[in-house]
């Protein structure tokens, strides 16, 4: 049904996270269509917002980038269009916070959104026990759901009732941002969710080396890179080209044996 | 476990990330169970009592009265509370409840310091490790605060992001909270954020409507028309509020920083600017909020850094949809106006905050029979904000 399952092919997937409107519009365009055409299997595109309280330093200043420029969620789903359009068929999720969707209508939102060709959402300030109202407007869009390490087992099958495409695992307790190892615990904290669902289990924040892709790849379904793909063509003067070399050296590093 | 509800109507609940979401039900378990337990109420009290100083007096105003010439204005004196303000009440209980969760340290976040000092206190006589953030537009202009939490033991950390005002600080804090969830406690100062902050934080400030209703009973034989005070996350307001919602002929006001003007879009109005005052999500609760057509949270503006905040506590947007209470603004030169008069007439210094609440006063007042009350949440003192006052008069 989705295209989110399409992310899913029997090899470790490869999520990076870009927002839109970083370091200019048309810029973020060309860095997300390089990493969709370079090995990306799934792409979370980042709606900025001015208060993104669950987000480490690199991507602050990203978004706060994007909206000095003017970024809106209007504009930003333009760009998901103009996507489609040169022909990127990725799947595509689309991650912010929930205070800008409410404001742009969540009925109009559901329409633009199927209308532009993104997939879905992942709303990190919106738990399950908030989000009813979300996930009937804007059904059949999936809500990715969100685990994080603290999450006790009695609280997972709750989480996890009537959770679609994918599961979103915190690998850290913290914000956004790479970490220098991967944490400890991390698979124990996988094998506790797959006892729970049988949806792909996707492994974000912290992961910032193909290498580190590649240990987190064997014991989940997929890998997101969020703070480490900001920071490569935050140092660029060429970003579409340092995108497209950033999620080759992913996919190598996800493919090694 | 018996569970608090979540939501005043349809504001309020908890718009956190998934880490947190364990923490508020540990809080909120933690909280329901020491409410419970006798030895968590005395121990609060005794702390209250032989430590703040309270009960807070009430004062009858009277060359205020006499010159507004109209109804007989009071004061909950909150500014004689140790530490000089209505936070304290609100710091300790949760200290308290810090040490029966069994975890060393907190974060709290701080506007005009005020909440970051009642924190630094807490923590110095309960031997916690505090850790405040403050944006650097707050610390520079409330620097006696900042000096007054480092002697106190806690770290100070300056907030550069975003418009580094207490907004920014929250973010911080809750960055800070979600890292470190483990062994830390987010020492919430305002009748804010997720729940069951705005329920646990009502509950520790109304020992000041508690007082004052007892109080007034016992000074005039009869229960008060009007209470007033200001509303920036609200809950020195909720806290006197609280206890006389039930007592359906008093009628609660509050005000809000009008900053330059609502008109001039520079203040901190959520109720008072329709346009950009409107229902969202901020800081884990749903509320008003003061946001742009796209939803990106505003700037604010107010003289008194503790007013200067986009969001209001979701039981004020709550009272406000019912009419129990009735919100309104002061501006700065308001605000300045009436901390200059309630020097001259009653020789007290009130704290910026507070003064706007005194604003409305001075203008109801008059409007109002000799034979009617006010009581006026007297917040905090304004010794902090003497470098502000001199350079705006």
């Amino acid at each position: 049904m989705s295209r989110i399952n399409n992310a899913f092919q029997g090899r470790p997937a490869f999520m990076p996270y870009y927002p839109l409107g970083f370091p200019t519009l048309p810029d973020s365009i060309d860095v997300i269509e390089a990493l969709a055409r370079n090995g990306a299997d799934l792409i979370e595109v980042g709606l900025s917002f001015s208060d993104p309280l669950a987000d480490g330093p690199v991507i602050q200043q990203a978004t706060q980038t994007a909206l000095q420029q003017g970024i809106t969620v209007a504009k930003s789903l333009t760009a998901v269009r103009a996507l489609r359009a040169r022909g990127v068929t990725t799947p595509f999720v689309l991650m912010g916070y929930i205070n800008p969707l409410l404001a742009y209508g969540l009925e109009r939102l559901k329409r633009d959104v199927i209308d532009a060709g993104a997939d879905g959402f992942i709303v990190p300030d919106l738990p399950p026990e908030e989000g009813a109202e979300f996930e009937a407007a804007v059904a059949p869009l999936p809500q990715i759901r969100m685990l994080a390490p603290t999450t006790p087992n009695e609280r997972l099958g709750r989480v996890l009732t009537g959770a679609q495409g994918f599961v979103y695992l915190v690998s850290v307790t913290g914000v956004t941002g790479a970490r220098t190892e991967i944490p400890d615990g991390l698979a124990d904290f996988v094998t506790r969710v797959r006892a729970h669902t049988s949806l792909p289990l996707c492994v974000g924040f912290g992961i910032g080396t193909p290498e580190q892709a590649h240990a987190v790849s064997r014991m989940a379904d997929g890998v997101i890179v969020g703070s480490a793909t900001v920071r490569a063509i935050a140092a660029s003067t060429t970003p579409a080209q340092t995108a497209a070399d950033f999620a080759r050296a992913y996919r190598a590093g996800l493919d090694r044996a | 476990m018996p569970r608090l509800p979540h939501k005043f109507g349809p504001y309020g609940g908890q718009f956190v990330p998934e880490t947190l979401m364990p923490a508020l039900d540990e809080l909120e378990a933690a909280y329901v169970t020491a409410r419970q337990d006798p030895a968590f109420e005395s121990e609060l009290a005794a702390l209250w009592r032989d430590f703040v100083g309270r009960p807070t007096p009430l004062t009858h105003a009277r060359r205020l009265t006499a010159q507004l010439g109209g109804a007989q204005i009071y004061l909950k004196r909150e500014d004689l509370a140790h530490t000089g303000a209505h936070k304290i009440n609100n710091a300790l209980g949760q200290a308290l409840l810090v040490k029966r969760m069994g975890k060393r340290r907190v974060v709290a976040e701080t506007g005009a310091g005020q909440h970051g000092v009642a924190s630094a206190t807490a923590s110095a006589l309960l031997g916690l490790d505090c850790v405040v953030y403050m944006g650097t537009i707050d610390i520079a202009r409330q620097q006696p605060n900042v000096y007054r939490m480092k002697l106190l033991g806690a770290e100070v950390r300056p907030v550069e992001s975003g418009s580094k005002t207490l907004k920014d600080a929250i973010n911080e804090a809750i960055r800070d909270w979600v890292t470190n969830v483990r062994d830390t406690h987010y020492l919430l100062g305002s009748a804010l954020g997720p729940h069951p902050y705005p329920t646990m934080v009502r509950d520790f400030q109304s020992i000041i409507g508690r007082e004052a209703r007892q109080q007034i009973l016992e000074a005039t034989g009869k229960l008060p028309d009007t209470l007033i005070a200001c509303v920036g996350g609200g809950s020195n307001a909720i806290g006197l509020f609280h206890p006389f919602l039930g007592d359906e002929h008093v009628e609660m006001i509050g005000v809000e920083a009008g900053g330059s003007g609502v008109a001039s879009g520079k203040h901190a109005a959520r109720f008072g600017d329709p346009e950009k005052g409107r229902l969202g999500v901020i800081h884990g609760t749903r509320t008003f909020v003061l946001q742009d057509a796209d939803g990106q949270i505003a700037d604010t503006h107010s003289i008194s850094a503790g007013l200067d905040y986009a969001a209001i506590g979701p039981e004020h947007a709550w009272l406000r949809e019912t009419e129990r209470a009735y919100y309104t603004s002061a501006t700065d030169e308001e605000a300045l106006a009436a901390l200059q008069t309630l020097c001259h007439t009653e020789g007290i210094i009130p704290a910026l905050e507070s003064s706007h609440a005194l604003a409305e006063v001075i203008k109801r007042a008059p409007t109002m029979r000799p034979d009617q009350v006010i009581v006026v949440n007297l917040s905090g003192r304004g010794d902090k904000d003497l470098g502000t006052i001199m350079e705006s008069l």
